[in-house]
């Protein structure tokens, strides 16, 4: 992404804008177009400040577009973000992208904020018996963590790098997917994070025998 | 306090830092014309300027030129460089020699973000942007700087996600007061990030490469993520709106991966998408990578796979691997086993000091 003047884009009003853990917010703005589950959109403060992509985290249905966002020190617009108050204005783009097209007993792998297309898709009813692991560095960051657990109860796993055992799998999402009995090369996977994730997430499935045409992944560009 | 380098400065930026050194305009002339066209290797080397302005600069700037870490030669006369760039940061270059011309492959970011399927480089994940100092230092830091001819933005990292460092360095290749060279010497190739795509043919005269490695939306899916926001129809829906034509060449690199996109389908569709574009497509032999699904297409169906897209009117070429011997070809550079063993480097001297 690079010049505001590049893309279609209106300017919005903040509806809220919840901290929900250190440094990770949840922007709620009106939803003005449809949207496919998995469609990202572009957000910026000003036209001055490269506009960067978020993945929708909400359903298609609903009146407002959740947006979930983790506040990066060093980031041109995360640290301004999280700032907005109810009633602030930033330039929004119209939702795009594919990484839309999801199947039945689908797998997704997500770490951190990566977990937000995969949260419109199960809101939206997009896929069904859909398996979620989730990656985050301590308890407080698996996002939705209460819905995810009473939707998908034992096919919600929470991979954590950072935690002491307990009830979660300790370590990190490769780690786990490279112990998981379960792992089935049948199933399709859906990945979205970092690209060392993705990158390194894809060659342990294919390691496991999936085969590539399985694998769709969606990085933090 | 660390010094600023002044290579990779335009001009424009140094006349800025002309001014705010209270040194006259004309100065940013006299320096760009030392730093791009009379090559020197120290502040003190610009002798139109007096010693007392020399020592000033002296005292927050340098050149910034880094010289190469390592060089590996291969048996086709390929030399791939290794450069520092930063904190635990490497890139390489590739110098290509050929009969007529010699090209130079350069990186524009440490690692990238791009996630390709096919690509070594992608495996080490991203480590940083490069500056436009440190992207024309990997041409002005080799012995055969002097040679080289031709430069294709295709070593590691995606040249559009870091566009103001690529726009700058090719700003002060192509410029007057800058090194004087024709864009059409310089190739930018990108997997295609559509708003960067549309500023680049705006503001850059350059040859633009475009990642197409098939035509399909699904197979360009799995070999390419960035296809999930920026799908190839738009992409080159975007070329034809804004490509004017004229001394601007706009290619289309196509790796041919066996049984995957080297299929008569694939010309029909190729024709199809590619249909009155003024373009040329470049087929690519696939060098395997550890670990990875795929297998090259082999040279008589590359051969058999070219006719059929020249027949169609699309104008084909295979290109010639070099460096392979050396992990210098497409696709192969990488830097990960450094990081790897400077972060390893690093944390034992910091478990060290931390015990003694």
């Amino acid at each position: 992404m690079k010049s505001w003047s590049d893309i279609e884009h209106s300017k919005q009003r903040v509806i809220s804008n919840e901290r929900i853990a250190p440094g990770s917010h949840l922007l709620k703005l009106h939803r003005n177009h449809k949207f496919i589950a998995g469609q990202v959109i572009a957000l910026g403060i000003s036209a001055e400040i490269e506009p960067r992509l978020y993945s929708i985290a909400s359903a298609e249905n609903d009146d407002l577009i959740t947006i979930l966002y983790s506040e990066k020190a060093e980031g041109a617009l995360t640290p301004m973000l999280s700032n907005l108050k109810t009633g602030d204005t930033l330039l929004v783009s119209k939702p795009f992208g594919t990484f839309t097209a999801v199947k039945d007993n689908a797998v997704f792998v997500a770490t951190g904020t990566g977990i937000a297309p995969f949260m419109s898709m199960l809101l939206s009813n997009k896929v069904n018996h859909a398996t979620v692991i989730h990656g985050a560095s301590y308890p407080e960051f698996f996002y939705f963590s209460e819905y995810l657990h009473s939707t998908l109860g034992e096919r919600y796993i929470r991979c954590c790098s950072r935690c002491m055992p307990g009830c979660l799998y300790v370590g990190r999402v490769t780690k786990f997917l490279k112990e998981w009995d379960a792992l089935s090369p049948n199933k399709n996977y859906y990945l979205c994070g970092s690209a060392e994730m993705v990158v390194e997430t894809r060659d342990i499935l294919i390691s496991r025998g999936v085969s590539t045409a399985k694998i769709n992944s969606e990085i933090y560009f | 306090m660390s010094l600023i380098p002044l290579y990779g400065k335009t001009r424009t930026e140094l006349a800025e830092l002309v001014i705010a050194e209270g040194l006259p305009k004309f100065s940013a002339t006299q320096i760009a014309d030392w730093l791009y066209r009379k090559d020197v290797d120290s502040i003190d080397q610009m002798s139109n300027l007096s010693k007392k302005v020399r020592e000033q600069l002296s005292e927050k700037y340098t050149l910034g030129l880094i010289a190469p870490d390592q060089v590996s030669e291969s048996t086709d006369g390929t030399k791939k460089y290794l450069f520092p760039t930063g904190n635990n940061k490497f890139v390489e270059a590739a110098y290509i020699p050929e009969s007529d011309r010699a090209t130079l492959c350069v990186s524009s970011q440490a690692g990238c973000k791009m996630g390709c399927l096919f690509c070594m480089t992608g495996k080490q994940g991203f480590q940083g942007q490069l500056t436009s100092g440190e992207i024309l230092n990997q041409l002005r830091s080799i012995p055969e700087f002097r040679n080289v001819t031709n430069i294709v933005y295709m070593g590691m990292g995606e040249p559009f996600d870091n566009l103001d460092s690529v726009l700058k360095s090719t700003e002060i290749l192509t410029s007057d007061w800058g090194m004087g060279w024709s864009p059409k010497r310089i190739t930018v190739s990108s997997v295609g990030l559509i708003p960067a795509l549309r500023k680049f043919m705006e503001q850059s005269n350059c040859h633009l490469a475009i990642s197409l490695h098939t035509p399909f939306e699904e197979e360009r899916k799995m070999l390419m993520p960035i296809q999930n926001v920026y799908p190839i129809a738009d992409v080159v829906a975007e070329i034809r709106k804004v490509f004017k034509g004229g001394q601007r060449r706009v290619s289309f690199e196509y790796i041919m991966f066996d049984g995957i996109n080297d299929t008569p389908k694939h010309v029909k569709e190729m024709a199809k998408l590619l249909s009155g574009l003024e373009c040329r497509v470049n087929l690519i032999r696939f060098h395997t990578i550890p670990d990875s699904p795929l297998r090259g297409t082999s040279d008589a169906k590359m051969l058999e796979f070219r006719d059929a897209l020249t027949s169609k009117g699309i104008f084909t070429t295979i290109r010639s691997s070099r460096g392979q011997d050396i992990q210098a070809a497409c696709g192969l550079l990488s830097t990960k086993a450094l990081i790897e063993k400077n972060n390893l480097l690093f944390f034992s001297h910091k478990f060290f000091t931390n015990i003694v």
